[in-house]
């Protein structure tokens, strides 16, 4: 761990860090009953972000109210304090270009909140019907109960025991009131934990790993020293890129019909990146909205740069341009077997959920699109005409009508092989993946963290398991509310001891999920594992030689 | 990842071995066994060699990579290159290949080793310098490459250890479909391509654009893209090399017997561009403007249009290249107010003036054929360039037709190379057209040696030549004094 120079955080760090490790294993999620946390809670009152500029007094006050913790707690307090007295600095860092998103619309609304300190949640949690998921004492509740700490944590350490790979990790927080906290970063899952609790970000996400810790990044000699070093390879699909060819809903409302577009695009590029580039931990997370991430998590796809990222992103790419670019599928022919197998893949697809279900030129300034893709001007006035006499004709009947007129011979130039590609473009501008690609081509791009709230619908970012993809439905998705609920009407199964302590997540809904996601790490864990074993064995073979 | 560099000894591999037992083990320094024609250039030579083989060696080399330099700014295609080439490289550095039995195998392939080694000792020492010798080293070896036997290449390809597995026949045949899609529908029959794995993150743009077959994390390379994956592996090895050499540079902390010769054959190996030292081009009494039109040259920006404002970097743009002839006539003399604009402007792109004189070489240095040719084309509005490589055939015709070049044998040839992309040679046939009487003079006098006659590929070069043919026998002082002038 490199050495700060600046006396405000020289050394706590590392004490910190030490401390951290003294400690046994932390009542992460299991112990952690909220009266043990209730001392902390006038603190983390206190320092709502809403007046997280003026520290001055409240820092005093904090050293009071804490001053029976203990050593240790004293300790971590000083360094949570000393951040905080940093965080004047990092206020500077708001980033307004970063948060172009308009999936989250402003929470200023939600800012005005009561400013009297809710009370120390006690074990029941009373969250009414008219809670919302933004409201502080629900965030505070699900971060504390319910938020797998551990899991993400051993998700991006890659081993149980704290190393740099998530002491150099970036986090970034959005406050309640829309600052954007970047650069921040923690020895341990516990450190992160109680920074999140004392700020209660709406969200947070997760950046790459830099050379070195990124809150000593000012105090280098050299800027160029500070540089992204690994992240997973991430993939955003976003049905809002979808918009001109889904008929059901627009902007942020998703039903189950288009998110069937979500999952025709998770089943290409998931095969694609486990075929073709090998790669075998991807994690799929849905978006808390209207939509899915991918975290490719290997190895190997963490250290690769961005050129190698562009590379990946471009094989990927099908459909180019934006809306005015005419024709937007130019593959060349043959296709590219990866090309091939995703038709394969959206063929059927295209005949049910785009064709059945959206429907997509129902109408005559619709059905222009389509002729305009097709290639024999020809054939294109006789289905013209052919769909003008017959309003409403359903998009599945014009789909055959084209192959039916082509037949019987309505155009004598046709050439039949390229309305067949024409077709086939056709059938990947519907249906293919349309990928944010710029998310995936950058090493330095953040990405929403799993299980986190999603600000405006409640919905937990949770995995998506791939093996029901089919199955996973976005609309049930458990509200951090329902969950919240679920908590109290929980009781212990009949004919179970009473000592076996049962973990809030493990009474909710959010259970499976949980699940899937240990699963995941626990693989990814392993087979990092066993590559510094095989190193080992490698260095010491080495070693072997030399005598 | 550590990885062992390949151009060092490791040293722990001399003192692991028992003092005792140190006489009968093979010695680490030892003569090299070539096994392969070609050579990736990864352990430096060990053997003596005396000082003038150092020396003979070294100047073979550079004469092959001067003349190699010298190909790709004529522009040549590869083929020609590979001709061209050819008696230079026996002559020079022979170079049989395994099966030929050749006696002199292994001293060829020694002195093919050593010479790279050392001039690669002469040229670490600048950026530019390491530069220049790697692009002609990887030439020189894409050359080779490309003339070697298939089995050979093979086989050295294999022994380079690039971590490449070829992909086997039953393999190939099983992913006949993909490999032959992939390919953009080559080859028809998939036995005519030999296929070779590689881990994906080798080939990136490949990937990006979707040209090769991948598999768990494996791209099938077909082999024509073999060439440029072994060229590039080629380079960046030896940009690494000549990057550590230049760091071991200071070290070498010689006496006076190779560093002389070392800084000698570096400074031999110049671009015509540097050439035009301005002691070179000075040609006494020489001045160099238009009204000079006893020996004919063209004037690239156009006169009779109105001149724009010049600023500087238009000026430097605009490359005036006088070897087109065109007799400046009367019409298309600027005014006089434009006059001295005009001759700074003639002077400029000769070299004369303008500039950070304070520079080496007292400014910029005027450009070459090849940088007018391969940078900086003329835009919309803009006049410049070299009328063989920027007009069209018909305006090119129109202009040579106009300065007097009305043979239709010489016009039907300068259109051929135009369509060859042979600027050069087009310029060279006109320049050897208009002075023909001339040459012929000196080639029967003897006053002008071989190396005065060859191809020009400079402008000033063009100029310098031409003056001094039209101005044979004359004492060039007496030229006109009103027109001099003080830039």
């Amino acid at each position: 761990m490199p050495h700060s120079v600046s006396p405000a955080n020289s050394g706590t760090p590392d004490q910190v860090q030490d401390d951290m490790v003294v400690e046994p294993q932390p009542q992460a999620e299991n112990g952690e009953t909220p009266n043990t946390a209730s001392p902390e809670n006038p603190v983390v009152v206190n320092t709502e972000p809403e007046n997280g500029i003026t520290q001055g007094d409240e820092v005093a006050d904090q050293d009071m109210a804490m001053e029976d913790v203990g050593v240790q707690g004293e300790k971590v307090l000083e360094s949570a304090v000393k951040e905080e007295s940093k965080l004047e600095v990092k206020l500077e860092d708001l980033f307004a270009d970063v948060e172009s998103d308009e999936e989250f619309p402003s929470s200023n609304a939600l800012n005005v909140k009561p400013s009297s300190p809710p009370e120390a949640p006690s074990s029941p949690v009373h969250v009414g019907p008219a809670s919302k998921p933004s409201d502080s004492d629900v965030m505070r509740s699900f971060y504390q109960r319910l938020f797998p700490w551990r899991h993400l944590f051993q998700w991006l350490n890659h081993s149980p025991t704290p190393s740099t790979d998530f002491g150099h990790r970036e986090f970034a927080f959005t406050l309640q009131n829309d600052a954007y906290l970047r650069y921040q970063s923690f020895p341990t899952s516990d450190l992160l934990r109680k920074d999140v609790l004392r700020l209660m970000p709406s969200r947070f996400e997760i950046g790459p790993v830099y050379t070195t810790n990124p809150r000593d990044r000012k105090t280098l000699r050299k800027s160029s020293a500070f540089k992204p070093l690994a992240k997973e390879i991430c993939f955003d699909i976003d049905l809002t890129d979808y918009d001109d060819i889904r008929t059901c809903c627009d902007k942020a409302n998703i039903c189950n019909k288009c998110w069937q577009f979500i999952t025709m695009a998770v089943k290409v590029i998931d095969v694609a990146l486990r075929d073709d580039f090998g790669f075998k931990h991807i994690l799929w997370v849905y978006s808390g909205r209207r939509g899915a991430h991918a975290w490719v998590c290997d190895k190997k796809a963490r250290f690769l740069d961005d050129q190698k990222r562009r590379a990946i992103a471009g094989y990927l790419e099908v459909i180019k341009g934006g809306a005015q670019s005419g024709k937007r599928v130019n593959v060349k022919r043959p296709l590219h077997p990866h090309v091939a197998r995703s038709l394969e893949v959206l063929k059927s697809h295209f005949q049910t959920d785009i064709l059945h279900d959206q429907d997509p030129w129902e109408t005559d300034e619709k059905f222009d699109r389509l002729l305009q893709l097709l290639p024999d001007k020809t054939l294109n006035e006789a289905l013209r005409k052919k769909w003008s006499s017959a309003p409403g004709r359903a998009s599945t009947s014009k789909w055959a009508d084209i192959d039916a007129l082509a037949k019987s011979g309505a155009s004598k130039t046709l050439d039949a092989k390229a309305l067949l590609e024409a077709k086939q473009d056709i059938v990947l501008e519907y249906t293919y993946p349309r990928l944010d690609i710029e998310v995936s081509k950058h090493l330095n791009h953040l990405l929403k963290s799993p299980f986190v709230v999603h600000p405006g619908t409640g919905r937990v970012c949770v995995p998506i398991n791939t093996k029901d993809l089919e199955s996973f439905d976005p609309l049930e998705v458990p509200t951090v509310t329902e969950l919240l609920g679920e908590i109290d009407e929980w009781t212990p199964p009949e004919g179970e001891k009473e000592e076996k302590a049962v973990q809030d997540w493990e009474k909710t809904s959010l259970k499976p999920y949980v699940e899937y996601f240990r699963s995941f790490v626990v693989a990814l864990m392993k087979d990092e594992k066993d590559v510094k074993i095989k190193r080992e064995r490698e260095e010491n073979a080495a070693d072997a030689m030399e005598f | 990842m550590i990885r062992q560099e390949f151009s060092r000894v490791d040293p722990k591999r001399r003192a692991a071995l028992d003092h005792r037992k140190k006489q009968f083990a093979t010695p680490a320094f030892q003569n090299v066994e070539y096994k392969h024609r070609l050579n990736f250039y990864a352990t430096p030579p060990t053997a003596d060699i005396t000082l003038e083989q150092f020396e003979q060696w070294a100047i073979d080399r550079l004469r092959v990579l001067a003349e190699l330099e010298a190909c790709s700014f004529r522009n040549k295609s590869p083929a020609e290159t590979a001709t061209h080439m050819k008696p230079l490289l026996d002559k020079y550095l022979p170079l049989s290949s395994s099966t030929s039995g050749s006696t002199a195998l292994q001293a060829e392939r020694q002195k093919d080793h050593y010479s790279h080694f050392i001039l690669r000792l002469a040229f670490a020492s600048t950026e530019d310098l390491r530069r220049r010798f790697s692009r002609v080293e990887s030439m020189l070896f894409r050359l080779r490459f490309q003339a070697d036997d298939v089995r050979e290449r093979m086989a050295f390809v294999e022994g380079l250890n690039l971590e490449w597995e070829t992909v086997s026949d039953e393999e190939r045949r099983e992913f006949a479909e993909e490999l032959r899609a992939a390919g953009g529908g080559y080859p028809k029959r998939i036995e005519e391509e030999s296929y070779f794995k590689v881990d994906w993150i080798r080939v990136p743009e490949l990937v990006e654009s979707r040209r090769v077959f991948l598999k768990a994390g494996k791209a099938y390379v077909p082999g024509r893209e073999q060439l440029s994956m072994v060229v590039a592996e080629f380079t960046s090895r030896l940009d690494k090399a000549l990057e550590l050499t230049s760091r071991a540079l200071p070290r070498l902390d010689e006496d006076d017997r190779l560093t002389p010769i070392l800084t000698h054959l570096s400074q031999n190996f110049t671009t015509p561009d540097a050439n035009y030292s301005s002691s070179a081009t000075a040609l006494p009494g020489a001045d160099i403007s238009a009204r000079n039109h006893r020996h004919p040259f063209l004037l690239l920006p156009p006169l009779h249009a109105e001149p724009a404002p010049f600023t500087p970097s238009r000026r430097a743009s605009q490359a005036f290249r006088p070897s087109t002839i065109h007799v400046i006539s009367q019409r298309h003399w600027p005014e006089p107010r434009r006059m001295f604009e005009y001759r700074y402007n003639v002077r400029h792109t000769y070299g004369d003036v303008g500039g950070d004189s304070n520079r080496r070489g007292g400014g910029y240095s005027p450009f070459s054929c090849q940088k007018i040719l391969t940078e900086h084309p003329p835009g919309p509005g803009e006049a410049h360039g070299c009328p063989y490589r920027h007009f069209s055939i018909d305006n090119l015709t129109a202009l040579l037709q106009n300065v007097g070049v009305k043979d239709q044998e010489v016009l039907r040839g300068v259109k051929e190379d135009k369509e060859k992309t042979k600027f050069h040679l087009a310029c060279n046939r006109v320049f050897e057209y208009v002075h023909k009487q001339e040459i012929k003079k000196v080639k029967d006098d003897g006053t002008w040696g071989a190396s005065q006659l060859e191809t020009i590929v400079h402008p000033n070069e063009y100029f310098k030549r031409s003056y001094m043919l039209k101005n044979m026998g004359k004492n060039p002082v007496e030229t006109e004094g009103d027109v001099k002038m003080e830039g």
